[in-house]
């Protein structure tokens, strides 16, 4: 059978999916949280890859190559920020933050 | 089933499966060593797909850098994450319904498409024929240092103010700690570093209540 590229966005509609059941499933996990939001961020990334291949476009993989920049860039300032909080409350259970009243 | 084939479904099937043990493991350290496996599988998926580039760069950037700086960060932080598990059952329901409710509509709209081999007429930048014999590395440096330059230097501002942000919100400085000041070392003169006493014989140079150590 022919790989097409609805194989690959099957693939990728399938990760984003488990990202987001992450974000739910670990509400309170804050770094598990960040790891889901990687799982999107990858399923987006070959959705890129794949459109681009099968376009025969190269665009795509530069596009890509920006989202894992800033999907880095993200990853770092996230735990930095949870180092952070936990260095000031001693916690990261995302109910304890809730100093500014949101 | 040809060759292809074969590794696109042993690379999803691994890649979907350690996604689902990343959200599910109980210790988080499993899940990031889950997420890594994740990210290698895409990377062969990256290399079914012809982009050899992104995916090296998706193991040297997030096997090599991301997934160790959350490793770092989960050994580093002292917390229960058993407790931090409470209600994870009574979340699946909610997580399930929107979950499928997204993967519905991923479906619904990349599902019952047809793709046909050429989707845009006119690709912005035209990916090499396996003819010109030249590789995807070279392919994509040709265009992200010549048309698409402003975004690879957008890309490395974003990791400079990351970089200097992480440091921000982690730097501390500690009370009572001596450091060193070469300013001041370098403008000490003998007139400010020594002093000329003189002694008259039979008495100490110390003044009376501060002898010397006995």
């Amino acid at each position: 059978m022919e790989i097409g590229i609805g194989h690959y966005l099957t693939v990728a509609a399938m990760l984003f999916t488990i990202g987001i059941f992450g974000i739910f499933l670990n509400r309170k996990n804050v770094i598990v949280i960040l790891m889901s939001v990687e799982l999107m961020l990858l399923a987006v990334n070959i959705n890129l890859v794949a459109f681009s291949s099968f376009n025969k476009d190269l665009v795509g993989q530069v596009f890509a190559m920006m989202v894992l920049t800033v999907a880095a860039a993200e990853a770092a300032v996230g735990l930095a920020i949870i180092v952070v909080y936990y260095r000031n409350r001693g916690s990261i259970a995302v109910e304890d933050i809730n100093m500014m009243k949101g | 089933m040809g060759l292809e084939a074969f590794f696109f479904y042993i690379f999803s099937i691994a890649a979907v499966a350690s996604a689902i043990l990343v959200i599910i493991a109980r210790n988080p350290v499993h899940a990031v060593l889950f997420l890594i496996l994740a990210f290698f599988n895409a990377a062969g998926l990256f290399v079914l797909l012809g982009a050899e580039f992104l995916a090296m760069l998706l193991v040297i950037v997030y096997v090599g850098a991301v997934a160790v700086l959350f490793l770092f960060v989960v050994m580093m932080l002292d917390v229960d994450f058993a407790e931090l598990r409470a209600g994870f059952i009574k979340n699946a329901g909610l997580g399930a319904i929107v979950g499928g409710i997204v993967m519905l509509e991923l479906i619904m709209v990349l599902g019952f498409q047809s793709y046909s081999s050429q989707i845009i007429g006119n690709p912005a930048a035209p990916a090499p024929l396996v003819t010109d014999n030249v590789t995807n590395t070279e392919a994509l440096g040709r265009i992200l240092y010549t048309k698409y330059i402003f975004f690879f230097q957008v890309a490395g501002l974003i990791l400079l103010v990351a970089m200097i942000g992480a440091i921000v919100l982690t730097l501390r400085h500690k009370e009572g700690v001596r450091r060193q000041s070469i300013a001041v070392q370098v403008a000490r003169t003998p007139e400010t570093a020594m002093e000329i006493i003189k002694v008259a014989p039979g008495q100490s140079v110390f003044p009376k209540n501060e002898g010397p150590a006995e």
